[in-house]
């Protein structure tokens, strides 16, 4: 196996369409490494971007906030314009595998990787990002167009993910992330929700919600959207949504849990975050 | 058999440049014990679920184990031994014997590098703080608590000692 340390955009790029299917992009690497080494991935080419300190960076504009593809767990969870303009983000970077894990793991790398678990693809599916991906030319696409499948997304051999953009919270938007793991720390999801709700009182005027981990990709659950936007939020409404919940998914049965299971906390783990927005 | 091609290293390990001809699958940890005889670096899980193998990274804790050797090319590693030495022991090193937080030790390189990780950030951190910065770090022996004040303990003393020198 080779390994390469392109120093810009340009000759990663370059690499990419020269290697192809041979040459695996290596960001934070947690993701890269393991599968190295239970051989589930075979690269005749290693093509190191972590290095590349251009391509890490938090910027804001009037509306959005442009996120380096390069840019750590740990600076999404710490960063004060996340925080203010994004705390959904926030909040669930601080929720991703553990403190040691954050420090090396990128935005980048856990979009790509394309796990229906991954814990920044549920909040930005209710942030409604946009995904900045460079091949021969720029392109930008929503977030909710771009997992395909276990592991699968849009991306082309010769394409990289260059910036995730997240347009700014309304500072009303009252937002949450709950993930249900097996164990507390580091681990991967067994059923997450990412809930964005903007309120009038009792009426509901937005309603945006991100499910991971209980489909074959992370979704938006577009139906329970529709039954809480210009509605006024009761108890029985609520109670809908959570019996609902369960025909818009489509979880599978692994060794972290059951199908059915997976279903049942799905529809608690809604009323949790429906309680803790709405209070 | 497939040869892997190598490629030159160069580290800063606590200190001093080092050098090594490694090939693009070691890690950081392999590289770290096996070449370079840093064996303080522990090795448990080897993958990211212990915090054993944690080193400073340019400042910042991770897993060696989920570090490539070439990712580290040209950066700044500190391990336990960068910390303090039985000479010249570190705050964190003294309070982890005075308060019991050290029974097998497995876990204690990575724990007391991890804790500097987070004093070096944030001098004042709360209990809640402490316990969040190690979660990455499991200690089968120990539950915890004797650790938590142990970092709290180093926190304090280093921050009057600070002072003093003002
Ligand atoms: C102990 C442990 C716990 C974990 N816990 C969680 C968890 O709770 N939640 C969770 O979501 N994940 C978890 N993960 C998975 C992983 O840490 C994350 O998915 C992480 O964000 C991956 O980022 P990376 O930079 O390390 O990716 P890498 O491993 O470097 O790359 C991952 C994939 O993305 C590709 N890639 C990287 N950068 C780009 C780019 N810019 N453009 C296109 N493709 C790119 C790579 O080629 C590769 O296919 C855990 C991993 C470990 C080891
Ligand atoms: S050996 Fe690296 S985390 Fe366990
Ligand atoms: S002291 Fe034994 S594992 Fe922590």
């Amino acid at each position: 196996m080779e390994y390469i340390r392109p120093q810009n955009l340009k000759e990663i790029l370059h690499l990419m369409k020269q290697w192809k299917k041979k040459a695996t992009l290596i960001a934070g690497g947690t993701n890269v490494i393991p599968d190295l080494r239970a051989r589930a991935i075979r690269p005749e080419v290693l093509i190191d971007i972590s290095q590349l300190k251009g391509l890490s960076y938090i910027k804001e504009d009037k509306k959005k906030i442009h996120i380096g593809a390069l840019t750590t767990v740990s600076e999404l969870a710490s960063s004060k314009i996340i925080q203010k303009w994004a705390p959904l983000l926030s909040e669930a970077a601080n929720q991703l595998g553990n403190p040691l894990v954050r420090n090396r793991a990128t935005i980048a790398g856990n979009l790509a990787d394309g796990s229906p678990a991954a814990d920044t693809a549920v909040p930005l599916l209710a942030l409604e990002a946009i995904i900045v991906i460079q091949g021969g030319k720029e392109k930008q696409v929503p977030i909710h167009q771009f997992f395909v499948g276990p592991n699968q997304t849009v991306l082309k051999r010769d394409e990289m993910i260059k910036e995730v953009i997240v347009p700014k919270c309304n500072p009303n938007a009252k937002t949450a992330y709950f993930k249900l793991g097996l164990r507390n720390s580091m681990a991967v999801s067994v059923v997450s929700i990412a809930v964005l709700m903007e309120m009038e009182k009792t009426f509901c005027k937005k309603a945006r919600i991100g499910c991971g981990a209980v489909a074959p990709k992370p979704i938006r659950a577009y139906r329970i959207e529709e039954m809480l936007e210009n509605h006024e939020l009761t108890e029985r409404l609520l109670r809908a949504c959570c019996e609902t919940i369960g025909k818009e998914i489509s979880p599978i049965s692994d060794i972290r849990a059951s199908k059915e299971y997976r279903t049942e906390m799905a529809s608690v783990l809604l009323k949790r975050v429906m309680k803790r927005v709405t209070q | 058999m497939k040869v892997s091609k190598t490629y030159p290293l160069k580290l800063n390990v606590n200190g001093e440049w080092k050098k090594a001809e490694v090939t693009p699958r070691e890690t950081l940890l392999h590289v770290m014990r096996e070449r370079l005889s840093h064996t303080e670096v522990k090795e448990g899980c080897g993958k990211g679920d212990c915090g054993a193998c944690a080193v400073l990274l340019d400042g910042k804790p991770v897993n060696a184990c989920l570090t490539l050797a070439l990712q580290a090319d040209g950066q700044r590693v500190v391990t336990l031994k960068g910390i303090g030495t039985p000479d010249k022991p570190h705050p964190l090193q003294e309070s982890f014997i005075k308060k019991g937080a050290i029974q097998c030790g497995f876990c204690s390189a990575g724990m007391i590098v991890t804790a500097k990780g987070l004093l070096d950030k944030n001098p004042k951190p709360s209990r809640e703080e402490i316990g969040k910065a190690i979660s990455g770090n499991l200690c089968r022996c120990t539950g915890y608590k004797k650790i938590i004040e142990a970092i709290e303990e180093a926190a304090l003393k280093l921050r009057r000692t600070k002072n003093d020198r003002r």
